[in-house]
C-alpha cells in the first residue's frame, strides 16, 4: 500500500485514502501538505524509559511523551523500572493518568515481571493488563531464575501479553562496563561477553518453546543472538526481538577516550556484531526496532567510565539513524523501516495504529527521508542530552506526528 | 622556558599507547642525566623552582606516591600530597569537582592515581595543568612502564630484539598494558604467561606470544616482569588458590636454573614473597628490582621536567643548576 496520494481524517480515525480523496461537502477540513514527504503510520517505541516515578529530574511522562512525538513516535511504552517498580495496577494506572495529561505521544505501561523486580515472585499480570499494561518485563535486571522465566511465559499467555526479557547472564556480566574484547583489554576496562546475552536468549527461547508463550527479546546485541532468534523463529517458536539504533550504527570503538556516552547496556560490539544485525533486520529476524532511550542527568555521565550509568536517550534520534545506517546505504527500503518502526510493533504488542486502514486510528507521522540536519542535543524535548551523536549529520527528518487525528508534532523550519 | 615548538610529550603523560617510539627513547633519554642527581649528597637541583605539583592519590601507593615526591623535591617543586582518605573525596565529591578546585589554586601539574581505568585522561581533559597518569584502574601506569624500559636497557644497552615476558596477573594488571605497550613500540618481542583466566580473552589481537607453561617461557626470554598477583584474585574466583599459583607459575631458583640463560628479573613490586617470585630469585644476582626503583625517580624526573616545558637537549645543563 505505498501510493502517492491523500489520507482524510475524521475526528480521530482514518476515514480515507487515495488521490483527491472526497471530503463530501464539508468545507472545514484542515489541509496540511505533506508533498514531496512520505506519509506513515505513526511510529512506536515498545522499549523506553520515562523515568517517572522516581527520577522527575531526568525525564517525566510528559517530556518523554514530547521527545517521543519529536522524534516521529505516536505511542511508547513504557519500561517499569521506575521507582517504584511498575508491578502492580495502580501504578500503571498513574503512567496512564500522566500520559492522557501530556496529550502527546500515547504511552503504553508495560509492567513488571517479578514484584519490585527483584526476581522472586511474579507480579499481578491479570491487574495489571486491566488497567492498561501491554506487555509485562523487568528490563533493566536480567530474570535469572529460569523458573520465574517459564512461569511467567506460562502466566502472560492467559492475557495475550509478551513477555519483554533483557537477556542478560548476571554472574558473566558482573562489574561489565563495555563490550568485552581488544578495546575493553586496552582500556582496562572489564568487558562483557557476548555469551552472557546470548545464554539468556536461548534460554528464553527454548522456555518459549516448552510453554507456548510469546517471549520478545529486548535490545538484541550480537551476532549469535541473531542465530539463536532465526533457530527459534524456523522451529515455530513464539519468539520475536527488537534491536536498537545504536547497535546497528555503532561499534564499541565508540567507547575510545571513556565516552560515557556510548556506555549502555548490552554494550556496544563489535563490527561483525553490528552487520550481523543489520543483516538481521532486512532478512526479519528481528521484528523491531525499538530506541531503549535512557535520559541520565549529565552529572551521572560526567564521571568515571565504570562509575557511569548505562543508557543514552534515543528517541528524537531513531528514525534518522535508522534512515543513515540501513535505509541510505539501500540496506532495506522505507516500507521495511515503516513496518520495523510501526506495523510490526502495533502487531507484536496488540496495539492501535501501524495501519492507515480506514477506519483505524488516525495515528501518523510525516517525514522527509532525504532531509540532512544535524544532532543537536540541546534542542531536545527530553530532558536528557545524553548521545553519542551529537554533531552527527543524520539524514531522515520527522516533520509531523499526529495522534488521534489530533497534530501533537510539527518540525519548526 | 620552552619556547614556540609543541612541547615534546604534549600537555599530559597518560600512558605508553599513544605515544611514539620516539617520545619514549627521549623520556628514557632525558632520564640518564637526572640519575646522578640522586647520587649526590645534596640531591636537589632547582629547574622546577616554584612549580606547583599536587600528588592525587585516591589509592593507596606507597612506593609510587613516595618515588612522585622525590623526583618532584629534587627539582624544587612545591608538592601537595592529597590521599583519599581525609579529603572531600571522602565526602562524596565528583572527580570534577576536585578537578576544577586545584585548577582554581592555579597549580601547574598533577599526578594523579586512580582506581578507575580513564580517570587520569578524565581529568587532563578538564583541566589546563599537565597530568602525570600514576595509574589509573587496570588502563595504564606510564611511568612505571618506562621505569621498566629504562633499566632493561641499562642492564642489555638496548631493547630492540629483546625477548620479554610479563607474568601473571595480566587481566588486571596496568603495569603490564604500559609495558606491552612500550617494549613493543621499541622493538622488544613481548609475551605473556599465566593463568587463562588472568588473560584478557582478546589476548591474541594485541600481537604478544602466549605461554601457558612458565617453563616454556622461562626457555623462551631475556626477561621476566613477574606482576605482584593481588590476593582479591584469587577471593574474585579467577584462581583456586595462591598456593596451586606459586607451583604452577611462581618464578623459582629451580626453574630458572634450567633457563639456557641467565634471565633479569623485573618486579613492579610490592612482591609477595613466595606466590608469585620466591624470595631466592627477588634476592638472587639477576634480580634487578631495587634498581628499577632507582630508575623511577630518574624516570619522573625526566617526565615532569619534559611536561613542565623543558628542552631535552638542556637536561644536563638542568641538572647543573642552570634554567629550564
Amino acid at each position: 500500500m505505498d501510493a502517492i496520494g491523500d489520507v482524510y481524517i475524521a475526528g480521530d480515525k482514518v476515514e480515507s485514502l487515495g488521490t483527491n480523496v472526497d471530503v463530501g461537502a464539508r468545507d472545514d477540513v484542515d489541509v496540511i501538505d505533506c508533498a514531496g514527504r512520505v506519509v506513515s503510520p505513526g511510529f512506536i517505541d515498545v522499549h523506553c524509559h520515562l523515568r517517572e516515578p522516581g527520577r522527575e529530574d531526568v525525564e517525566t511522562i510528559a517530556t518523554g511523551a514530547r521527545a517521543a512525538a519529536a522524534g516521529g513516535f505516536s505511542a511508547v511504552c513504557a519500561m517499569p523500572n521506575t521507582d517504584p517498580v511498575t508491578d502492580n495496577q495502580a501504578a500503571v494506572g498513574f503512567i496512564i493518568r500522566q500520559a492522557a495529561r501530556a496529550r502527546a505521544s500515547r504511552v503504553y505501561p508495560i509492567g513488571a515481571i517479578s514484584l519490585g523486580q527483584r526476581g522472586d515472585a511474579l507480579a499481578e499480570f491479570g491487574e495489571m493488563v486491566g488497567a492498561g499494561a501491554v506487555a509485562v518485563s523487568d528490563d533493566g535486571k536480567p530474570v535469572a531464575s529460569a523458573h520465574l522465566m517459564r512461569t511467567a511465559l506460562e502466566y502472560a499467555r492467559t492475557f495475550g501479553i509478551p513477555v519483554a526479557d533483557h537477556c542478560e547472564e548476571p554472574t558473566l556480566a558482573a562489574g561489565g562496563a563495555m563490550n568485552e574484547g581488544i578495546v575493553s583489554a586496552r582500556l582496562g576496562l572489564k568487558g562483557v561477553p557476548n555469551e552472557a546475552e546470548e545464554i539468556m536468549a536461548i534460554r528464553d527461547i527454548l522456555l518459549a518453546r516448552r510453554t507456548g508463550g510469546h517471549v520478545h527479546l529486548c535490545h538484541m546485541s550480537t551476532r549469535g543472538s541473531v542465530e539463536l532468534i532465526r533457530w527459534g523463529k524456523e522451529r515455530g517458536v513464539n519468539v520475536t526481538a527488537e534491536v536498537c539504533p545504536h547497535h546497528i550504527s555503532l561499534t564499541e570503538d565508540a567507547v575510545e577516550g571513556y565516552n560515557t556516552n556510548a556506555k549502555m547496556n548490552p554494550p556496544l560490539r563489535s563490527a561483525a556484531d553490528a552487520e550481523a544485525l543489520r543483516e538481521a533486520v532486512r532478512d526479519g529476524t528481528i521484528d523491531v526496532i525499538a530506541t531503549d532511550h535512557a535520559p541520565h542527568h549529565y552529572d551521572e555521565k560526567e564521571r568515571e567510565f565504570a562509575d557511569a550509568p548505562n543508557g543514552i536517550v534515543g528517541l528524537e534520534t531513531a528514525f534518522a539513524v535508522n534512515v543513515t545506517w540501513l535505509v541510505a546505504g539501500r540496506l532495506i527500503d522505507l516500507p521495511t523501516l515503516v513496518d520495523k518502526m510501526s506495523c510490526s510493533p502495533a502487531r507484536i504488542f496488540r496495539l492501535a495504529g501501524g495501519t492507515l486502514r480506514r477506519g483505524n486510528v488516525a495515528d501518523i507521522t510525516v517525514f522527509d527521508p532525504d532531509a540532512e540536519w544535524t544532532v543537536d542535543p540541546t534542542r531536545f524535548r527530553s530532558k536528557g542530552r545524553n548521545t553519542p551523536y551529537a554533531g552527527r549529520r543524520l539524514t531522515g527528518r520527522v516533520h509531523l506526528t499526529i495522534v488521534d487525528g489530533r497534530v501533537i508534532y510539527r518540525l519548526e523550519e | 622556558m620552552s619556547g614556540l615548538a609543541a612541547p615534546p610529550l604534549g600537555k599530559d603523560l597518560l600512558g605508553l599507547e599513544p605515544l611514539t617510539s620516539e617520545q619514549i627513547k627521549l623520556i628514557l633519554d632525558t632520564a640518564e642525566p637526572f640519575k646522578e642527581i640522586s647520587e649526590r649528597a645534596i640531591k636537589k637541583v632547582p629547574t622546577l623552582r616554584g612549580a606547583t605539583i599536587v600528588n592525587l592519590f585516591f589509592e593507596a601507593s606507597t612506593r609510587t606516591r613516595i618515588s612522585f615526591e622525590f623526583a618532584e623535591k629534587r627539582l624544587s617543586a612545591d608538592t601537595v600530597n592529597v590521599a583519599s582518605t581525609g579529603s572531600s573525596v571522602q565526602k562524596g565529591e565528583t572527580l570534577v569537582d576536585t578537578a576544577r578546585n586545584l585548577e582554581a589554586m592555579r597549580i601547574d601539574m598533577v599526578v594523579i592515581r586512580h582506581g578507575a581505568s580513564g580517570a587520569a585522561q578524565f581529568l587532563a581533559e578538564r583541566i589546563e595543568s599537565n597530568v602525570i597518569n600514576a595509574g589509573d584502574g587496570t588502563h595504564e601506569h606510564p611511568t612505571q612502564g618506562l621505569l621498566d624500559l629504562l633499566t632493561l636497557r641499562d642492564h642489555f644497552e638496548r631493547i630492540a630484539g629483546l625477548k620479554v615476558c610479563i607474568v601473571g596477573d595480566v587481566l588486571h594488571s596496568r603495569v603490564a598494558r604500559s609495558n606491552i605497550w612500550g617494549l613493543k613500540k621499541l622493538g622488544a618481542l613481548v609475551a605473556v604467561c599465566g593463568p587463562r583466566s588472568l588473560l584478557p580473552n582478546a589476548i591474541d589481537e594485541l600481537d604478544v606470544e602466549v605461554f601457558d607453561r612458565i617453563e616454556d617461557a622461562i626457555e623462551w626470554a631475556d626477561a621476566l616482569n613477574v606482576l605482584r598477583l593481588q590476593l582479591e584474585r584469587m577471593q574474585a574466583g579467577y584462581i583456586p588458590s595462591l598456593r596451586e599459583y606459586n607451583r604452577v607459575f611462581g618464578v623459582s631458583r629451580e626453574r630458572l636454573e634450567r633457563a639456557p640463560r641467565d634471565i633479569l628479573i623485573l618486579h613492579p613490586g610490592p612482591m609477595n614473597r613466595g606466590v608469585e617470585i620466591d624470595s631466592h630469585v627477588a634476592d638472587g644476582p639477576f634480580s634487578v628490582i631495587l634498581d628499577q626503583v632507582t630508575n623511577g625517580v630518574a624516570v619522573r624526573m625526566a617526565v615532569l621536567y619534559l611536561l613542565s616545558g623543558g628542552k631535552p637537549e638542556l637536561a644536563e645543563a638542568a641538572k647543573r643548576g642552570s634554567s629550564r
